[in-house]
């Protein structure tokens, strides 16, 4: 059962990312505390009604939450949903292999 | 992919790393201690081969914290990493062999996911959500 519930977020947090503009927004989340519906207007391009969709699907991720202030809605970035789905053993295994690589190349040009 | 292996223990896994190379472990040594060379296939760094020594490597996507832990010239380093919010420890062993040296990097202290946490502000996203993309195919079977 837990699996499956993990499995079906992993298919939300993935289907959310895989938008370059909802990527945008998720990482422009990531380097704020909080942002209105307005500054994330500004910094995407695109119409405020499209940001407001795109942030409907990171909500349901759960990428991303929210708190309403008045009439003012403040996003924030939730990284940690990306917890059930991030392989760290798989991310840093093709880290390393890479850098061993790079290694062995400066190794080769090194002097003796 | 057969010099990676992967160890499984309840709560912390380990990622091992070894390959043989056709160099003596001084000048190994010498590529996993001096700044200007770590920087050439690492990281940016302020890095000295002293135990107890902080430093930080970093990129365009951001920094991994980190602590001297043990300084064997020619035999041994290690060092603690902090990234993405939890910390790991790093451990370089040179072992000669006949044609040179076998290098082995052992980073262990992962938590498994369901205790992974995420403090304070993370960095990089960008680099790291481009790796997802090799996450999904790896978890697709």
């Amino acid at each position: 059962m837990v699996s499956v519930v993990k499995t079906a977020n992993a298919n939300l947090v993935f289907r959310a990312l895989t938008d370059p503009t909802r990527r945008g927004i998720f990482e422009e989340l990531t380097r704020h505390r909080e942002q209105t519906v307005h500054a994330l207007t500004r910094y995407a391009g695109v119409s405020q009604p499209a940001v407001s969709k795109h942030l409907t699907v990171l909500k349901r991720a759960r990428l991303v939450g929210h708190r309403r202030d008045g009439r003012e809605t403040h996003y924030r970035a939730q990284p940690e949903a990306l917890a059930p789905v991030v392989d760290w053993l798989n991310l840093y295994g093709a880290f390393w292999r890479e850098r061993f690589d790079l290694l062995e190349d400066i190794l080769k040009r090194m002097d003796p | 992919m057969s010099d990676t292996s992967i160890n499984t223990s309840a709560e912390t896994r380990t990622l091992v790393i070894e390959r043989e190379m056709p160099y003596p472990p001084e000048k190994i040594w010498r590529a996993l201690t001096q700044p200007q060379l770590i920087e050439q296939w690492l990281m940016k760094n302020d890095f000295l081969p002293a135990v107890d020594h902080r430093f930080k490597l970093s990129a365009d996507w951001g920094t991994v914290d980190c602590q001297v832990l043990v300084v064997e010239p020619n035999k041994t380093l290690s060092y603690t990493w902090a990234a993405f919010g939890f910390e790991s420890v790093v451990v370089w062993t040179l072992i000669p062999t006949h044609g040179g040296t076998r290098v082995r990097m052992e980073h262990s202290g992962f938590r498994s996911e369901e205790d992974a946490n995420y403090k304070g502000a993370v960095h990089g996203w960008q680099r790291f959500i481009e790796s997802l993309d090799r996450v999904v195919g790896g978890l697709e079977d």
